[in-house]
């Protein structure tokens, strides 16, 4: 089967699944995206607050605390460490979360600069805007470490001066002065200068949480990759596409049928865009059992041995 | 193999410059992030800090813009400062005493509020919050330096008498007035700017200021000599001796009122006679036209 052209993206899924399970996950993701901050503007708006505060630190039906545990370093490498309670528990929650759940289940599911990236990613797609710069992924490793840098050197949050998340999701909730001009500038730079450039490439966030989610639970798996037939969709709609090739053609290199890179944001968009049903969601720990189960040759099993 | 070294070698090379290349993007980027870091962190003088905020450079490290306070605040004066309108560090609480002051809640709920301890939650008491200080500080335009009743600031302010008391003073152009000033007490003032709100000037004429533009310092070696004196109940240094006037014999001077004391036989300020020795007469108008009359 040959790579399908951009203009027929997606039409195998919904032919053969129907446009609401072809979309169900980016509709699912969508729909937690805007549930909480919702929730967060409930408050201001209703008067009654379930969340408040916003994605930097917030309060949960006014009991449970929620701290942004990238924050939470900042506060320390600047050099405050009377941090009181609420903000360690907080960030401790947030923390565990992500370390089970999937350190980049924040970028595809909370963080509002998401919307704003894909859809930086679809209309580039609809342009045909083909010009790339080259930047390499571990830029944002390099941005993290900035960003800590940059606290102890000041002893201040410099970087949450800046910062497009937060300033997204504070900016709708309590006012955003020209905070959108940044916005705008992440939205531009996705759209002409590099694709995916700002989530998958430069957010230190992202980087953060890559790192929280190394070994979290919860993965995407192929377990039917040998009805891959390479119509390339996932390979299209991935934000960070490298994490696809060794799950889904790992076969021959005898490598399992799961996505283990903890780039990968578990959106389920290859979920979604699949016309043969290849992956699905599962935890870490049931690859080998499925690469046994799937893999009718046998090939997998006798080179584990 | 010669082929795999080459090999090697260029990716040594491509891994080094690339490595190069990102770390010089991102430092630059630091570097631009850094120095507007810098003037980004300076709090304009009007922008102030909810109660019981850490100084300030401490305040940034630990203040993660959540904006609880800003919802637990029950008079809404709290804002986040937003990028590019307001100066204070983007995303930081503050309020701005001329529009909304602190309305100082016994509770202080924008305090137990803050998840991280930038309000520093052992402020339980919010007359000892010191959110900035008052300050008269145009005593040209001020009603009450002019003579006119006022003293709204003073009927305003939670503390009355304590950090903000009225002073008396003659009101040298009527004469016969007296002129109500109002003074700070930086022990007691809070710096929650309903005295500035109230200001029913144009421009008001008290204004809360961050503690450091109000006050000045004292030098630490500085020690006030009256202060030590009371505190070691005598004199630190050798005591002075008593200033004497150069009298003649009998004659003393008392310095707390009584003036000079004449003990001699015949005082020198003895009425009567004496008068009758000066060459003016005591009428001093005799004195003035004395003159007049010699030539009439």
């Amino acid at each position: 089967m040959p790579v399908t052209p951009l203009n027929q993206l997606g039409r195998e899924a919904i032919a053969k699944k129907g446009w609401f399970t072809a979309h169900k996950f980016l509709l699912a993701r969508r729909a937690v995206q805007l549930a909480i901050l919702g929730l967060f503007m409930l408050g201001p708006i209703a008067g009654f607050a379930i969340l408040k505060g916003n994605l930097s630190s917030s309060l949960f039906l006014e009991t449970i605390p929620m701290t942004d545990p990238l924050l939470f370093l900042q506060m320390l490498a600047g050099g405050f460490f009377g941090i009181a309670s609420s903000a360690i528990i907080g960030a401790a929650l947030v923390f565990g979360f992500y370390l089970l759940i999937g350190g980049r289940v924040f970028c595809s599911w909370v963080c509002p600069v998401n919307i704003v990236s894909d859809t930086a990613h679809w209309l580039r797609r609809r342009l045909g805007i083909k010009g790339k710069t080259k930047i390499s992924p571990n830029t944002r490793y390099w941005m993290l470490g900035l960003v800590l840098v940059l606290a102890f050197v000041t002893g201040t949050m410099t970087y949450e001066l800046v910062n497009p998340v937060s300033m997204l999701h504070r900016g709708l909730i309590f006012g955003f002065g020209f905070g959108w001009a940044v916005i705008l500038g992440v939205f531009l730079f996705d759209l002409f200068i590099a694709e995916h450039g700002w989530c998958g490439h430069l957010c230190p966030m992202g980087a953060f949480y890559n790192l929280v989610g190394k070994t979290a639970l919860v993965r995407v798996h192929a377990p039917r990759r040998d009805l891959c037939d390479d119509c390339m969709e996932c390979y299209e709609v991935c934000p960070e596409k490298q994490v696809l090739p060794a799950a889904l053609k790992g076969a021959k290199d005898n490598k399992p049928p799961i996505i283990l890179s903890s780039d990968c944001t578990n959106c389920g968009r290859c979920v979604d865009i699949c016309g043969v049903n290849v992956f699905e969601f599962g935890l870490r720990f049931d690859a080998k059992m499925e690469a046994c189960s799937k893999l009718d040759t046998g090939d997998y099993v006798k080179n584990q041995a | 193999m010669p082929s795999s070294t080459g090999h090697k070698k260029l990716n040594r090379r491509k891994f080094l410059a690339d490595t190069a290349k990102t770390a010089c993007g991102v430092g630059l980027f630091g570097l631009a992030l850094g120095m507007y870091g810098k003037a980004a962190s300076s709090l304009p003088a009007t922008a102030i800090r909810p109660p019981g905020a850490l100084a300030e450079d401490k305040f940034l490290a630990a203040c993660t813009r959540c904006g609880l306070c800003v919802r637990d605040c029950p008079y809404q004066i709290l804002k986040l400062a937003e990028f590019g309108n307001d100066n204070a560090a983007t995303g930081t609480p503050f309020f701005t005493a001329r529009t909304g002051p602190c309305e100082m809640c016994e509770d202080i709920p924008c305090v137990p509020a803050c998840p991280t301890g930038a309000l520093n939650h052992s402020l339980i008491d919010i007359n000892k919050a010191r959110m900035g200080l008052a300050v008269v500080i145009d005593q040209e335009t001020c009603i009450a330096f002019q003579g006119l009743r006022c003293e709204i600031c003073y009927n305003v302010c939670p503390l009355r008498k304590e950090a903000l008391k009225l002073e008396y003073r003659p009101n040298k152009r009527s004469g016969h007035h007296a002129l109500f000033i109002p003074v700070v007490s930086s022990d007691a003032c809070t710096g929650c700017g309903l005295c500035e709100k109230a200001c029913i000037m144009e421009e008001a004429a008290v204004k809360v200021l961050p503690v450091h533009l109000a006050k000045g310092e004292l030098g630490k070696h500085y020690r006030l000599g009256w202060n030590q004196k009371g505190k070691q109940g005598k004199s630190l240094v050798t005591p002075d001796t008593e200033h004497r006037f150069n009298l003649p014999e009998g004659v003393e001077y008392d310095y707390y009122g009584k003036g000079l004391i004449d003990k001699r036989q015949t005082p020198l300020t003895q009425p009567g006679p004496q008068v009758e020795k000066t060459p003016f007469s005591s009428n001093p108008l005799d004195t003035l036209n004395k003159g007049f009359k010699e030539v009439k």
